[in-house]
């Protein structure tokens, strides 16, 4: 981030102003991803003129930085008029989508309308497991076609690899592929929770050794030795600081009007349907009590060893049952960078130890049922 | 009298933030921050409006400053800002099909 972002972004802070907001347009799709976290049927999707008025009230309210995603945004018949009206209203728009709908026309467009970014989910660099993570034959190669339109209009395209057990050992081969391609790559380690709380998708995370193998790929986090220092000492700076944007200068917005923290924070704050979007973003009491909440009073956190470089994500923590709790995905990646275990971790373990010794206590003169339920 | 016409480039992202204009260049992201005189100019940037008039009406209304000054500076930084791809000069009024709508206040 440039320090005139920084200086924007901290500046909006301490109005309030909700400077950047993803708005997902849809949770329809035309992939069927492993491990996506969404319901894909459509419950009633705000229409075109809904979308328009918000975006009018969002521009009113400040927002600056636009994202556009779902779902897939292209299967909207209505996505061009949306964002044509979205940069009449000068939003500074970024598109997320798998790409696979975006050809030469599309892209054509798209540079017209002078978007910022399309950021594109690519998995893998092999056709075979790409296509089994979104479960559409061909997949790969429309997005990897598309990816070839939007660059030769000149627009900027960024791959987003999520890392899980399926593709686990191909993300140096498609850094490597987004450089033919001329576009940047990110990587992410992070499977969301289904929207509904299911978590079983969880189980396509990656373990802890390949976690550890990526926080030291310098080529991913730079300086390896500082990324996976031992965190400093926990100041009273760090404890008074915001766990992150959600609530302070950014927020969601879901295709059915519902206002969130953040993407990954499913905490309902109110509907566009029935109250204005900056009525919600200012006098929401959930948006409020999320904006209250600093480090200092997470229970769990604030003692951490980890608390002053952890990227806690309050939402995952909301997902867990307590959003001012530990969020364990995050713990774990934590101890995979440093090597040093979780406040959380080690509560865990420690709860775990009295179990074990509860079991002979319990033991004499029962039945062995109620010893295996102790 | 100058006949210099300016225009907001459409392919800039813009907003105010506490009565500051940010402007995100189109070219390549950078990240502007629009003082207030160029504020003026820019808010004021309708195409037709001529920029002396802009000036006597919008910025020697506000500020006490001699029209010839305020009219130089004021080309002066609508030429910096059309450099930058923020603005669109012109000896003739601007036209725009794909006119940016509203104010972006």
């Amino acid at each position: 981030m440039s320090d005139l972002m920084q200086e924007v972004t901290s500046r909006a802070f301490r109005l309030n102003v909700p400077l950047n907001v993803q708005l997902d347009l849809t949770y329809r799709c035309n992939e069927r991803c492993v491990h996506c976290y969404l319901d894909h049927r459509d419950h009633g999707e705000m229409t075109t003129a809904e979308i328009k008025h918000l975006l009018e009230d969002m521009a009113h309210a400040g927002v600056f930085i636009l994202t556009l995603s779902g779902g897939e945004i292209f299967v909207r018949k209505d996505i061009f008029e949306i964002i044509e009206h979205a940069r009449q209203l000068m939003f500074y728009v970024r598109l997320k989508t798998n790409a696979t709908l975006i050809r030469e026309h599309e892209a054509r467009r798209l540079r017209d309308l002078a978007i910022e970014s399309i950021q594109v989910s690519i998995y893998s660099h092999r056709a075979d497991v790409h296509d089994a993570v979104t479960l559409l034959p061909g997949s790969l190669e429309r997005s990897l076609d598309a990816i070839r339109f939007l660059k030769a209009h000149g627009l900027k395209v960024i791959m987003a690899n999520v890392l899980m057990t399926y593709n686990a050992g191909d993300y140096a081969k498609v850094r490597s592929l987004a450089a033919d391609l001329g576009v940047e790559c990110t990587l992410d380690p992070t499977i969301t929770p289904m929207m509904d709380g299911d978590r079983s998708v969880l189980r396509l995370g990656v373990d802890h050794d390949a976690l550890r193998e990526v926080f030291r790929d310098e080529e991913l986090v730079g300086d390896a030795e500082s990324f996976c220092a031992i965190p400093p000492e926990v100041g009273e700076d760090d404890l008074e600081s915001t766990p992150c944007s959600a609530g302070h200068t950014a927020c969601y917005v879901s295709p059915y009007g519902d206002v969130f923290p953040c993407v990954q924070f499913p905490l309902p704050t109110g509907n566009i349907r029935r109250e204005r979007f900056i009525d919600i973003w200012r006098h929401s009491t959930q948006m409020n009590d999320v904006r209250s909440i600093r480090v200092k009073d997470l229970p769990t956190c604030s003692s951490c060893t980890h608390a002053s470089s952890c990227s806690r994500c309050p939402g995952l923590a909301y997902m867990e049952g307590n959003m001012r709790g530990p969020s364990s995905q995050d713990c774990e990646k934590s101890f995979a960078r440093t090597g040093i275990p979780s406040a959380n971790m080690l509560n865990n373990k420690r709860a775990g130890a009295n179990l074990v010794q509860i079991l002979p206590v319990a033991a004499p003169g029962n039945s062995p049922a109620a010893g295996a339920i102790a | 009298m100058s006949s210099l016409y300016i225009a907001r480039s459409p392919r800039v992202a813009a907003r105010a933030l506490d009565g500051e204009m940010m402007i995100m260049s189109g070219r390549d992201s950078t990240l502007f921050t629009l003082n207030e005189t160029a504020t003026i100019l820019w808010q004021s940037a309708d195409g037709v409006t001529p920029l002396e008039r802009i000036v006597e009406e919008r910025i020697c209304g506000e500020f006490e400053v001699y029209p010839d000054e305020a009219l130089h500076d004021a080309e002066v930084l609508a030429r910096e800002l059309a450099e930058y791809g923020i603005l669109v000069v012109s000896q003739e009024p601007i036209l725009q099909s794909t006119f940016p709508i509203g104010d972006s206040r």
